[in-house]
């Protein structure tokens, strides 16, 4: 599985942006997404357009943590949402890994028989984190690494030399959250 | 006065007669006020801290008799009675903290206060533009402070 993470303000400036790989069921921590290395602008544009869902999303109950919200089934990617009370978008994107097969998925058959195939695959026997993206077990996984990151958030924009709606290059965060997607991912 | 002592003092008078404020109030008004002074002076740091030490003269000035006031110990025999004294009572009654003393020059002149933990710089990461690093000192109020204080008794 790989992911994309990124923040967004209120104002939907990125703020932050982090792809890393699973580190589950023997995974090296390395994203590799079925787009090719030129192409990895692909994230930011799925993950960017799921907002108008999040946007629907978001008042549908009152949780901070809204799971899964969106998938864009030609790319296989999940997004999840996690909104902050300040208006702060967290979305994380989720795909699976490339199938060896291609015969299902040339066949065109939906997103539902993709995650059957992606389940009954070599990679099965990993975690169920890698193989379902949609399972409880990932969303409560997720929701175990945003409330991390949301925790390191704060933190970081407490510090005085943070403004609001600023881009966060702070190293200390980025290696948080490299953590939290290492400890729950 | 022995160390031990001077350190139960300082307990007694933090418990009993200091009136207590938000931690989260205090270091989020510091870092304000740092990092606004770091925004009026352009980012130029030395200004910055010159500020800060000036800041905390005039605090400490004032502080010393609050001090004595609420701790009512008199004069210190010698100088590493006073470095116990800021360590175990001043520090511990204004800001809870009781830094390490140590350091001390062969002439006892000179010792290092070290802080394990700063009330001031939590949650503070200084701005990465490759100098405030090595030259902003972030809580240089608390050296204006000692300057100011220990300079009205005459130190």
């Amino acid at each position: 599985m790989s992911y994309y993470f990124t923040i967004l303000s209120p104002t939907d400036t990125p703020l932050f942006n982090i792809a890393f790989g699973t580190s589950k069921g023997g995974g090296d921590g390395i994203a590799r997404f079925r787009f090719p290395e030129t192409a990895q602008y692909m994230n930011q544009f799925i993950i960017h357009s799921s907002l108008d869902i999040l946007e629907e999303a978001q008042w549908t109950n009152g949780g901070m943590y809204l799971k899964h919200i969106d998938t864009y089934p030609p790319a296989a990617a999940y997004i999840t949402a996690f909104l902050t009370p300040s208006g702060a978008r967290f979305l994380l994107l989720h795909q699976p890994p490339h199938l060896p097969s291609s015969t299902s998925i040339s066949s065109g058959l939906g997103s539902s028989s993709l995650l059957g195939t992606a389940g009954s695959t070599t990679r099965a026997s990993s975690s169920s984190i890698a193989a379902n993206p949609t399972s409880p077990q990932t969303e409560e996984a997720v929701r175990q690494f945003m409330n991390e990151v949301y925790e390191s958030y704060v933190k970081t924009a407490m510090s005085p030399f943070y403004k609001q709606g600023m881009e966060i290059k702070s190293p200390v965060f980025r290696t948080r959250v490299t953590a939290a997607g290492k400890k729950w991912l | 006065m022995s160390s031990t002592k001077t350190s139960r003092i300082g307990e007694e008078i933090w418990k009993t007669r200091v009136d207590k404020v938000n931690a989260e109030l205090v270091t989020l008004t510091y870092g304000t006020i740092v990092a606004q002074l770091c925004q009026d002076y352009d980012s130029n740091y030395q200004d910055v801290n010159k500020q800060l030490d000036k800041m905390g003269y005039n605090i400490g000035m004032r502080l010393i008799e609050e001090f004595l006031a609420k701790s009512g110990v008199g004069r210190c025999a010698n100088f590493r009675e006073t470095a116990d004294m800021i360590a175990k009572v001043g520090f511990k009654i204004f800001l809870n903290v009781t830094p390490t003393v140590t350091n001390w020059t062969s002439d006892n002149t000179q010792f290092s206060l070290i802080f394990e933990d700063n009330p001031l710089a939590d949650f503070v990461e200084l701005p990465d533009d490759g100098r405030a690093q090595d030259e902003l000192w972030f809580s240089n109020i608390l050296c204006g402070v000692l300057r100011g204080s220990l300079e009205m008794v005459s130190y």
